[in-house]
């Protein structure tokens, strides 16, 4: 229980969010079944049965316009952005189905799964408040509660020292690197069991990158990471099980290093040589 | 060699288009000043504005009925519009599909660009009378209806449509990867409208406001019908009023063999021009503090 709290290390009490609806979390697998995705009458994706293992880096790999983004965003719903979007199949999110959620469902399985964005995106207001928000919107409140909150994630990922003492001045001042972090610490922050990670190092420097793929091995001890990622190389350094996906389909989905070096599909030793992108 | 030469014509062209209108503006100021001189000499700028007296054959030119005039009918106009526009805007941006969106948008512009008299008309049919039948009697007043609730309502209406425009362009611009990244938090649609959409566009918003409140505080023909034009310092919103704009389009070319009258005329548009000058310059100020 404490490992998906972490909270509760800083207060040493109940964690913050006794009440949510997944009262298990230890048992929330993350599944798709038959999982098809049309956008304004095409389909994205087809029939796509895809298991998100715990604790560990999943990545999903594939060509340009795959659709890797949209089965990583249909994770968490946020397809439902995109105008004309429609869903089929299963997702499931231990005994909830995510593609039936409904809204009030939706906020509550976004907290359990978090993402990380691709391009650094810090809310118009501090840099303590950017990590605070997320509880603030989940009901938590109290200073020194969200103080513990907001020091614990941002030494998880390394910010601390860097800000400690501008915490009240706007997020939007630091670096791109150091908001990345911020973004990841804030997604952190409210406790979720999941993150997704939609090429969230492709914005940044070399150096920031690594320090982003450094941390999220770092945290597959406490979360399960799915990331989208466009350079192999990146996802032959991180990855634990790997996803590749051809024309909204999976192609093939196994341990990394088997996929990796001794792959079963003719698509995926194409693809991992190089000979198509 | 031509074309460099065309380039350089065209733009000294617009740079001197952009200064003549630039002086415009300081033109108008000084021509105002001008005119209304003659009575700043009879009487002092103080008394000028201060007192409640309105009798030009009397020589007693006291603004301050007028002026309160403006700022009661603009206040309470504001005071009505800028929820309602916030609340269509978010509705309009963060909410509704985007059929309805294709559909709402056509009725702004036309709204938007409705001529002030049709709303002088529809204040004088609709909610004079209401005003008179309903919310007088409702808190025991007896009111002919042409007051400054009438005239607040019909400018507040006027300028709902320019408002709403505005917000939802200033909304539009907020990236959707902002949204998406409170949404992924799982904030609802409200939440990520209160604290980023809002928090975001502040700046904007102030800009959209006092745009309005310019157009507010000079709108001229839908007030006349509306407000009673009675020379007296409203003291509630069930009294007439007669704000600085119907002031000057009602009585200019009128009585103007008066001594001094013109010049009165042109010191209350003098005020006006300077209210409005006044306002832009310091919500810069307060732009520039919210940026900060």
């Amino acid at each position: 229980m404490s490992k998906l709290f972490p909270h509760s290390l800083t207060k040493g009490k109940e964690p913050f969010f006794v009440d949510h609806k997944f009262p298990h979390p230890e048992n929330l697998r993350l599944s798709t079944h038959a999982l098809s995705v049309y956008i304004g009458g095409n389909q994205i994706l087809k029939f796509v049965n895809a298991e998100i293992p715990q604790n560990k880096i999943t990545c999903i790999i594939g060509p340009s316009g795959c659709g890797k983004t949209t089965l990583l965003r249909t994770f968490n719903r946020l397809v439902d952005t995109i105008e004309g979007v429609k869903l089929e199949g299963v997702v499931m999110l231990g005994e909830q189905n995510i593609v039936t959620a409904s809204a009030s469902e939706l906020t509550e399985i976004r907290r359990v799964i978090g993402l990380v964005p691709q391009r650094p995106c810090p809310l118009p207001m501090s840099i303590y408040d950017n990590i605070a928000y997320g509880c603030r919107i989940h009901g938590i409140s109290g200073r020194k509660k969200l103080d513990a909150v907001v020091e614990y994630y941002l030494r998880a990922v390394g910010l601390w020292d860097e800000v400690k003492d501008r915490l009240h001045s706007p997020a939007g001042k630091l670096s791109g690197g150091q908001q990345q972090r911020l973004c990841l610490a804030r997604s952190l922050a409210i406790e979720p069991s999941y993150l997704l990670a939609d090429e969230s190092t492709s914005a940044l420097d070399p150096i920031s990158s690594r320090t982003i793929e450094e941390l999220f091995v770092k945290l597959k001890k406490d979360y399960s990471i799915v990331m989208v990622t466009h350079t192999l190389r990146q996802a032959k350094r991180i990855a634990d099980h790997v996803i590749f996906m051809y024309m909204g389909e999976v192609i093939e989905e196994g341990d990394a290093q088997q996929v990796f070096n001794n792959p079963k599909h003719e698509l995926t030793r194409k693809y991992l040589e190089g000979s198509f992108s | 060699m031509r074309r460099l030469a065309k380039d350089r014509l065209a733009g000294h062209l617009m740079a001197l288009l952009t200064i003549t209108s630039l002086l415009l503006v300081v033109a108008m100021g000084i021509g105002l000043y001008l005119k209304a001189a003659p009575i700043l000499q009879e009487h002092s700028l103080w008394e000028l504005l201060s007192a409640s007296e309105w009798k030009p054959m009397k020589n007693q030119f006291g603004f301050f009925p007028f002026l309160m005039g403006t700022l009661w009918v603009s206040g309470l106009a504001l005071l009505i519009a800028i929820p309602i526009s916030l609340l269509t805007a978010i509705f309009l941006t963060e909410y509704a599909h985007s059929m309805v969106r294709r559909f709402v948008f056509p009725f702004l512009d036309i709204l938007a660009g409705l001529p002030s008299v049709i709303y002088g008309v529809w204040g004088m049919l609709l909610i004079v009378p209401w005003v008179s039948n309903v919310a007088g009697p409702w808190v025991q007043r007896n009111t002919t209806g042409y007051t400054v609730l009438a005239c607040g309502i019909v400018l507040g209406v006027t300028i709902i449509p320019l408002l709403v425009s505005l917000f939802i362009e200033i909304f539009s611009n907020v990236s959707h990867e902002l949204r998406e990244a409170t949404f992924a938090l799982g904030a609802t649609k409200w939440q990520t409208a209160k604290h980023v959409v809002l928090r975001k566009t502040a700046p904007g918003i102030v800009a959209a406001i006092v745009l309005a409140a310019s157009r507010v505080m000079g709108e001229t023909i839908a007030v006349i019908m509306v407000c009673g034009n009675l020379a007296i310092a409203p003291g509630s919103l069930l009294d007439a009023c007669y704000p600085i704009p119907a002031l000057i389009a009602n009585n200019y070319g009128e009585m103007l063999s008066m001594p001094l009258y013109e010049s009165a005329l042109m010191f209350a548009a003098f005020i006006l021009f300077f209210v409005v000058l006044v306002f832009n310059l310091f919500s810069r100020l307060v732009l520039k503090k919210i940026k900060e």
